[in-house]
């Protein structure tokens, strides 16, 4: 589904990520962790295709297309979301008014008819409870004084309402507490097709106990210089990250 | 960085949607301004002695004085003597339906999406359409009539009603008043009248459309709304322009009488032709609008979506005389291009626990600028009087301005005056968060900004706030991307 080769990319000539080489077959979760400033949510964002990021290097290709090519509104069309680390407030927009546009644009796209009133705000009961959102919510103006909780679980929302084949989840655990934590957790699990894919990029092992991966790559230096299963997430939660980065040097020196 | 620019400029360089010119014969005054041209357009329109007089006497007044300097707009001196000061089709029989209105002319409404019979029909919307200054059809004047409300042209207020008309015109804006009004008062050629007798709750919003049709004539149009005591009335203005070439002149004056208890809505989506990218052609819209509460728990509300016009130079503004009298005025103003605005309004607080609010939002795209310019005067005995101003600017690239000018002169010292204001750009970020979620930036924007607008836009009646989203959408077509 999702092949990621030799990827480099930098920010203000700075390079970030330094050949990246990735395989996601559908079905699959794959984890993305390692320490600060090692290029996890700079993936995320080059796959989303921000502007700030130049592609400097590889190519990475998104069932048979390539993804690069596209505007960031193709690929989200094309399937691609993107949980983001910090949602953006849109003020005067509801959050029901957001969705409404972003799917039936995203239907034009795949060439189906609008979704009519009634059968959008069926949708929306049916993932509301997915998540546990609160429906006064959905009135409010989008992320505007939302909680960093609530903020999170609308993203996670938003992913249910538009059923990507490919979610990338952007330290989607920073700013939760337990409960919201396993909630929204819970919400990305049921989520999960046969035919749909999920990045979580994340810090700790705590989110991968209840979104369990099928793989861990660690990210070090804009290269990913280990990969494992789950178990590796649990070593790196008992070991800090320090060995990797040794080890990482040392084979680089 | 430097790519988003350019996308904004593409964005921003949307192209005027409604530019055509219907053909129906006109009949035109010479170009010019004098006293014999004044005499021209009160005989074309068979006025009694009294009209000419009020005219001669705005003219000659208008003789003495300068065009104001002092807006942030510039543009070519305006020649007055090179402006037809009156064109009107050729008179028609009179029609009884819709149907027997040119057909041309439906065309035209049809092209502008307003259609008379499907207003008729689906809105409950009675019509006053205005084109080059003759009004041409009315409708729903039967209905009216049962409840004693009289909507009609002008010309006909005159003819039918001169007692009200005597009275109340230049009640609100004295024909000394400014430049502008001074010019509108000598030459205007017709307008609308609407009256709503003691204790009628008008029904339906009453509505008129405006549009410039003739090359070269300067469009000078008189509205008089009279609410009398314990009275409501929603009235709509909206308009469209073909686009042309030669700078057009506009100056209209709206007068507004609010009695004791009375509440008058006034609610205006104004689209004149603007000017190309490179800011030629378009429309001059210098415009008088005033309203008076002079009965006390009196109420008058303005509210306007602004995307047109070269130039707009407008302050609609609520004199608050009566006791406990309310003024609001709530506006949108989007420039694009080369389009200027100076726009805003005045509060002037004369009765006693008289309250005002001000909600003024303000987008600048292109290279173009906006400023807010707003005056809010509490007289020495308008004890407890109260006023909320809230201004925001949000700005599209890096070559467009917003300018606020706030006046505030308080003579009581229990007045109670509060000022907000924000500035604030469409962010990158908000456009890659709606692009993520598979909104082209163009329905981003439009997003983003009918969301800034929101508090404005929930003012305006339903079909009139659906029209003004298309509107703000359309404006700021291909500005950021």
């Amino acid at each position: 589904m999702l092949s990621i080769k030799n990827l480099q990319a930098s920010i203000n000539d700075q390079p970030i990520l330094k050949g990246i080489n990735l395989e996601i077959k559908a079905g699959e979760v794959h984890a993305i962790m390692g320490p600060n400033g090692s290029g996890k949510s700079t993936l995320a964002s080059v796959l989303a295709g921000r502007e700030e990021y130049e592609v400097t290097g590889g190519s990475v290709t998104f069932n048979g297309k390539d993804l690069l090519d596209l505007a960031p509104e193709d690929r989200a069309r094309e399937g691609v979301f993107l949980a983001f680390q910090y949602p953006v407030e849109i003020p005067g927009v509801s959050t029901t008014n957001f969705l409404k546009t972003a799917i039936n644009q995203v239907r034009e796209y795949r060439g189906q008819d609008p979704l009519d009133a009634v059968s959008f705000l069926k949708l929306v009961k049916e993932k509301m409870n997915l998540v546990e959102m609160n429906q006064s919510l959905l009135s409010r103006a989008l992320n505007e004084g939302f909680s960093g909780g609530e903020k999170k679980r609308n993203e996670i929302f938003q992913m249910a309402m538009l059923e990507p084949t490919l979610s990338i989840l952007d330290e989607t655990d920073s700013g939760l507490d337990i409960d919201a934590l396993r909630i929204v957790a819970n919400g990305v699990t049921k989520l999960k097709r046969p035919d749909s894919a999920t990045i979580v990029v994340t810090h700790y092992q705590r989110l991968l106990d209840y979104i369990v991966p099928d793989y861990v790559h660690v990210l070090y230096k804009g290269r990913i210089v280990k990969s494992g299963s789950k178990e590796l997430a649990l070593e790196l939660e008992e070991k800090g990250y320090d060995w990797i980065k040794e080890e990482a040097d040392n084979i680089q020196a | 960085m430097s790519k988003d620019t350019d996308i904004l400029e593409e964005l921003t360089s949307g192209e005027y949607k409604y530019g055509w010119e219907t053909k129906i014969e006109a009949e035109s005054a010479p170009k010019g301004l004098s006293e014999d041209i004044v005499r021209f357009i009160s005989a074309k329109k068979e006025e009694p002695e009294w009209l000419l007089e009020w005219r001669l006497k705005a003219y000659r007044h208008w003789l003495t004085l300068e065009e104001p300097k002092w807006p942030n707009v510039n543009y070519p001196e305006i020649d007055f003597q090179d402006v037809i000061y009156y064109s009107a089709p050729k008179k028609k029989p009179q029609l009884n339906s819709l149907d027997e209105v040119d057909p041309e002319l439906r065309e035209t409404f049809k092209k502008l999406g307003i259609s008379l019979d499907e207003q008729k029909r689906m809105t409950g919307v009675a019509v006053d359409a205005v084109i080059d200054s003759v009004s041409v059809a009315t409708t729903f004047k039967k209905k009216l009539g049962e409840l004693g409300i009289i909507f009609c042209s002008f010309s006909e207020a005159v003819r039918e009603h001169p007692e009200l008309v005597k009275k109340y015109l230049g009640s609100v804006v004295p024909i000394t008043d400014n430049f502008y009004a001074t010019l509108n008062s000598a030459v205007f050629s017709d307008g609308s009248f609407a009256y709503i007798p003691k204790g009628v709750r008008c029904p339906m919003e009453l509505s008129t459309y405006f549009r410039i049709n003739a090359a070269n004539t300067g469009q000078f149009e008189r509205t008089l709304i009279v609410a009398d005591e314990g009275s409501y009335v929603s009235y709509l203005e909206g308009c469209t322009a073909p686009q042309r070439d030669e700078n057009q002149l506009h100056a209209a004056v709206v007068e507004i009488y609010a009695a004791k208890n009375a509440e008058v809505k006034y609610s205006t989506v104004q689209n004149w032709y603007p000017g190309d990218k490179q800011g030629r052609g378009g429309i001059y819209n210098f415009v008088t609008k005033r309203g008076i509460c002079a009965g006390d728990y009196s109420k008058i509300s303005w509210t306007q979506v602004e995307t047109g016009s070269a130039i707009t130079w407008k302050y609609p503004s609520c004199i608050l005389k009566g006791d406990h009298s309310v003024g609001e005025f709530y506006s949108v103003a989007v420039t694009n291009n080369r389009q200027q605005a100076d726009t805003g309004t005045k509060m002037i607080h004369i009765g006693k626990n008289t309250r005002s609010r001000i909600v003024s939002k303000g987008v600048s795209a292109g290279h173009s600028q906006n400023s807010y310019r707003g005056l809010v005067r509490i007289m020495k005995r308008a004890e407890n009087s109260r006023n909320f101003s809230q201004c925001d600017s949000l700005l599209m690239g890096d070559k467009c301005g917003a300018h606020t000018f706030p006046y505030i002169e308080i003579g009581n010292s229990t007045g109670q005056v509060e000022h907000e204001a924000t500035t604030s750009k469409i962010g990158e970020d908000q456009i890659f968060y709606c692009n993520q979620r598979g909104i082209s930036t163009e329905d981003a924007v439009a997003l983003i900004v009918n969301g800034y607008c929101k508090e404005v836009l929930n003012q305006l009646p339903m079909e009139f706030a659906v029209e003004a989203q298309k509107l703000l959408a359309l404006t700021l077509e291909g500005s950021v991307g």
